[in-house]
Formats: structure tokens, C-alpha cells, sequence
């Protein structure tokens, strides 16, 4: 079984050479004529303000949470679809209680606004 | 037809694993000819049309003209990411085309060849997996830049994708419920098995994968990363010469594997329609070309013209969902951040969820009666059917279709409410109030 990896191995050996040899090629062809305004962050031609690495929304964060969570749970859902049919209704049951646990969840993150945006 | 030996799977594999890459380099070039001309097409210009016959070389030229030219590298930015960056995009990008089968098997004097770059038992979840890794090179590339545009544009791409992957994995479980399997190999042979392409009983699902594709992509109408009136470029902001190439050539590469996946997982693969002469499935240890009603196999007649349809079949199929991507493109608007993350979270997830549960439920019930082929896939097709119409309306509600039905004396402006009133001038407000 574990054979059928090996052409997955050169796919991504080609990938890999692939996307270095574009980025040596470009190296060594493209000129460089660099100048301290050219080596600026390019802001709209403002000489840029402040620093990027600034705090910003926690709101991202929330998202990425949330993702974990409902990501596992399609995850954990895969199993139980490829062999829905042999495992029939206890697994149904069991998979609609998985599945309840996570809604309830997902109400109380709605109600207490983790999913707005403003 | 026996087995492949160890040499001979080695270089099959290597020859596939060239052909796949190349194929899939050359498809990305001339998406961005496509994409230039069918967007001209649209406006009414002519598009490029100057390099070769029909601007067919415009592709080469532009790659040429992308290794020439001159790359900046902002000083203030983490030069060790800032190359990564693009590189990190671009690999996940190539590697996930592996699993796609793209043909019927094809027959040679040294054993039968799948057309398949890896059949490995993972599947789907290896392309999941893939994609997904995505992100790291877009995130890595924005924050490295030092760039506000480019941060903003990777935050706001992280976090889109990470949104809509959620819906895209919960669309994709009632296919595995009706393939039983994660390759993408068994989800094609399912398909020509029970006679219906899962895009009929599966409909629902069908549409949010199709909407999480649009999202993961980065597309319009969800291109806010990019969104060129607010952010520049987005995160490639302080891309230039062949790394910016490298961030767009992983960008259609998804898109072309999100159509690949389309063509396979709904529309089955590379079977051809109405026609099971070049169906074929590895079972016990021979190619197999259905069962009879007995349920005895039958073996499957191989021959290289059918690869050849069949990878026809399968290219028709991509081409359109490819078409679909730049026609959508030039036809919606885009969207707020608010009301992405409003579609993905509250409309797309409680959705997936309740119609995977739904087809669950539809499944074992058909199975309990005993219920087999047409009249189960009609079942599960009207089952499916009303509730995409259930969708379509709730996310509708008077703006797409019934908008366009709206009696004209709606199409007036609401009148303004004495709430309203309050924040206008004293004047403007009463002329409005006056004039109800």
C-alpha cells in the first residue's frame, strides 16, 4: 500500500525544484538598481506611517477558534459518512448527539455575538 | 492484463507525474489567456490579441517578461519569509493535482496503467489537507512584506479560508455517504456505478461546494484579500517580478484544482454520459466493468481510444467549471468583509450541517425499505432538490430572482421614517416627511 506514495514523493520533488528553480532563475536574471525609495512599503506614494506589526481586530482570532472547532467536527464526521450505510440508525444517533453538542455551540457563539462583524 | 511490475510502476509513475506537472503548468499559463480574453469578451474589447496567432503566445511572453524583470524587496521587510512566502503557496498548489484521476485505465504491453498520478488511500482528505496549506504562504507573504495593504490583505485571506473551509468539508461528507469511500477514484466509480452523477441527488451540496470553491480561491465574489480599490493587490502588494508570478500561478492552479474537484466529486470524473463502455474499477484483483444483475462482474473492455475520450470527457468537464470561474468573475459584485464572514458562518455551516443530516436520515431510511438504483436516486434528488430551492429563497428574499419579477410601484424608493428624519437637515427632512 505504502508504494502508492512514492509518486506522490516525485510530484512533490518536482513541486519543490520546480518553485526554487523559478526563484534562483529570476535571481540571477532580473537587475537590481535599488534605491531607498524603491526599498520603501509601498503606501499609495506616502512615505508609510507607523508600523505595520500594529495590534489588530481580535475578531480574526475569534474566526480561528471557531475554525478549530467545526473543522475537527467535519473531521470527525468523515469516518462516520464512509461507513454511514453499514452503521445505520445507532450511528445516526450517535452522530446527531455529536452533532447537537456542537449546534448548541454554535447557537451560544452566535447569541453572544462571536460571529458579528461591526 | 497483469499487474504492473516494480519498474515498470516506476516509470508509468514517473512519466504520469511529468505529464500531470506539465500539463497543469501550461493549463495555469493559458487560464490567464482565457481569463484576459473571455473577460474582454465580455466587456466588449478585443483583449490581447498582438503575441502569436489569437495572442496564443501572450502566456510565454508574460513569463518571460516576469523572469526579467527587476524585484524589490522592501527594506523593512523579513527577508527569510518574504521568499518563502510565494514558495509556500505555489507547492501545495502543485503537489495536490496528484489524486485527481483523469482517464480511463489504459492498457500497454507491460500491464494496465491507472490515470492517476497516486491512488492513494487517503484521497480527498489528502487534497483538503494540501489546500489548506495554502494559507501559510499567503500569511507568511502579507506579513513579511511590512506592507499595511499586504497585512490586511492576509488576514483577511487567512481568515476567509479558514471560514469556508468548514462549509467545504461539511459539502463534501454526502459524497463520501453516497461514494462509502474517500478516494476520489471510488467516488467516480460509485457515479458510473449507480448510473447518476452525484451533482443530481446531492444538488445542495453541489452549490455550497461550489460557493466554498469561489471563497477558498480567493475569486469574486469573495476577492477581498485582493480587493484592488481598498488594499492595492492585497497581500502581493510588494510582490514584483516572478515571485508575484509564482503567488498568481498558485492562485489559478486552486482554481483549476477546485474545478478538477468539481468535474469529480459531482459531475463524475471522467466517465462519459449515457455511455458505460469505458467504465472501469479495480475490484478483486481485475479491471471490472460493472456487475450483472446477479451481481457477477463484468470485466471491463480497455482500449486506448477510450482513455482518450474519457480524458476528453473529463477536460470538457474542467474546461466548463474553469469558464464558469471567469464568467462569475465579471458578473458579481463584490462582497463587505461582514457580509462574507455572515455567509460563511451563518448561512453556510447551519446549512451544511442540517442537509448532511437530512441525506443521512433520507439514505438509511431508503436503505431500511430496501429501495435500490433510479428510484433511489430520484428520492434523494427530489429530497435535495427542495431543499436547494429552500436555500435559494431564504438567501434570495426579493434581490436575484424575485427582484427581478418586483411590480414597479416597489421599485420606488421606501419612504423615509420619522427616525430616519431625525438625521437629515431640518429642511431635507420636511420635504420628505411632507411629500408621504
Amino acid at each position: 500500500m505504502s508504494e502508492t506514495y512514492i509518486p506522490v514523493l516525485l510530484l512533490f520533488g518536482v513541486s519543490v525544484l520546480n518553485a526554487v528553480g523559478m526563484m534562483v532563475a529570476t535571481h540571477i536574471l532580473n537587475p537590481r538598481r535599488s534605491t531607498p525609495q524603491k526599498d520603501m512599503p509601498y503606501e499609495s506614494g506616502m512615505i508609510p506611517l507607523g508600523d505595520t506589526r500594529a495590534r489588530f481586530s481580535v475578531k480574526f482570532y475569534m474566526v480561528a477558534i471557531s475554525f478549530i472547532i467545526f473543522d475537527l467536527e467535519a473531521i470527525f464526521l468523515i469516518p462516520w459518512a464512509v461507513e454511514m450505510r453499514y452503521l445505520g440508525w445507532e450511528g445516526f444517533i450517535a452522530v446527531s448527539i455529536f452533532v447537537a453538542v456542537l449546534v448548541v455551540g454554535l447557537i451560544y457563539e452566535w447569541k453572544k455575538g462571536g460571529l458579528e462583524w461591526d | 492484463m497483469e499487474e504492473l511490475s516494480p519498474t515498470a510502476f516506476l516509470i508509468s509513475s514517473s512519466i504520469k507525474v511529468f505529464a500531470v506537472f506539465s500539463a497543469a503548468m501550461l493549463i495555469v499559463a493559458y487560464m490567464t489567456l482565457l481569463e484576459r480574453r473571455v473577460s474582454a469578451f465580455i466587456q466588449d474589447r478585443l483583449g490581447p490579441n498582438r503575441v502569436g496567432p489569437f495572442g496564443l503566445l501572450q502566456p510565454i511572453a508574460d513569463g518571460l517578461k516576469n523572469i526579467l524583470k527587476e524585484e524589490t524587496l522592501p527594506a523593512t521587510a523579513n527577508r527569510t519569509f518574504f521568499i518563502l512566502g510565494p514558495m509556500l503557496s505555489l507547492i501545495p498548489a502543485l503537489v495536490t493535482f496528484a489524486v485527481i484521476p483523469f482517464a480511463a485505465p489504459l492498457p500497454t504491453p507491460w500491464g494496465v496503467v491507472d490515470m492517476i498520478v497516486a491512488d492513494i488511500p487517503i484521497g480527498i482528505l489528502y487534497v483538503l489537507a494540501f489546500a489548506s496549506l495554502g494559507v501559510y504562504g499567503i500569511f507568511l507573504g502579507g506579513w513579511a512584506s511590512n506592507n499595511k495593504y499586504a497585512f490586511l490583505g492576509a488576514v483577511r485571506s487567512s481568515s476567509q479560508m479558514v471560514s469556508y473551509e468548514v462549509a467545504l468539508g461539511l459539502s463534501l461528507i454526502p459524497v463520501l455517504m453516497l461514494a462509502g469511500n474517500v478516494t476520489l477514484t471510488d467516488i467516480v466509480w460509485q457515479q458510473q456505478l449507480m448510473g447518476f452523477w452525484f451533482v443530481f441527488p446531492l444538488s445542495l451540496a453541489f452549490i455550497l461546494f461550489v460557493i466554498s470553491a469561489f471563497a477558498e480561491t480567493n475569486r469574486l465574489p469573495f476577492d477581498l484579500p485582493e480587493a484592488e480599490s481598498e488594499l492595492v493587490t492585497g497581500y502581493h502588494t510588494e510582490y514584483s517580478s516572478m515571485k508575484f508570478s509564482m503567488f498568481f500561478i498558485a492562485e489559478y492552479s486552486h482554481i483549476l484544482m477546485a474545478s478538477a474537484l468539481m468535474a469529480t466529486l459531482f459531475l463524475g470524473g471522467w466517465s462519459i454520459p449515457f455511455w458505460n463502455g469505458a467504465n472501469a474499477y479495480y475490484h478483486d484483483g481485475a479491471w471490472i466493468q460493472g456487475f450483472t444483475a446477479a451481481g457477477e462482474p463484468i470485466p471491463a473492455q480497455l482500449a486506448w481510444w477510450k482513455t482518450l475520450l474519457t480524458l476528453l470527457a473529463f477536460a470538457v468537464k474542467t474546461g466548463f467549471f474553469v469558464l464558469v470561474f471567469v464568467w462569475v468573475r465579471w458578473t458579481l459584485p463584490r462582497f463587505r468583509y461582514d457580509q462574507v464572514m455572515h455567509l460563511g458562518w451563518k448561512v453556510m455551516l447551519p446549512t451544511a450541517l442540517g442537509y448532511l443530516m437530512l441525506i443521512a436520515a433520507t439514505i438509511l431510511v431508503l436503505d431500511q425499505l430496501a429501495v435500490e438504483g433510479f428510484l433511489f436516486g430520484f428520492v434523494l434528488t427530489v429530497v435535495s432538490l427542495l431543499c436547494t430551492l429552500g436555500f435559494v429563497f431564504f438567501l434570495d428574499r426579493d434581490r436575484i430572482i424575485s427582484g427581478a419579477s418586483v411590480p414597479p410601484h416597489r421599485l420606488t424608493p421606501s419612504p423615509v421614517t420619522r427616525a430616519e428624519s431625525e438625521t437629515l437637515s431640518p429642511e431635507m427632512a420636511a420635504r420628505a416627511l411632507g411629500e408621504q
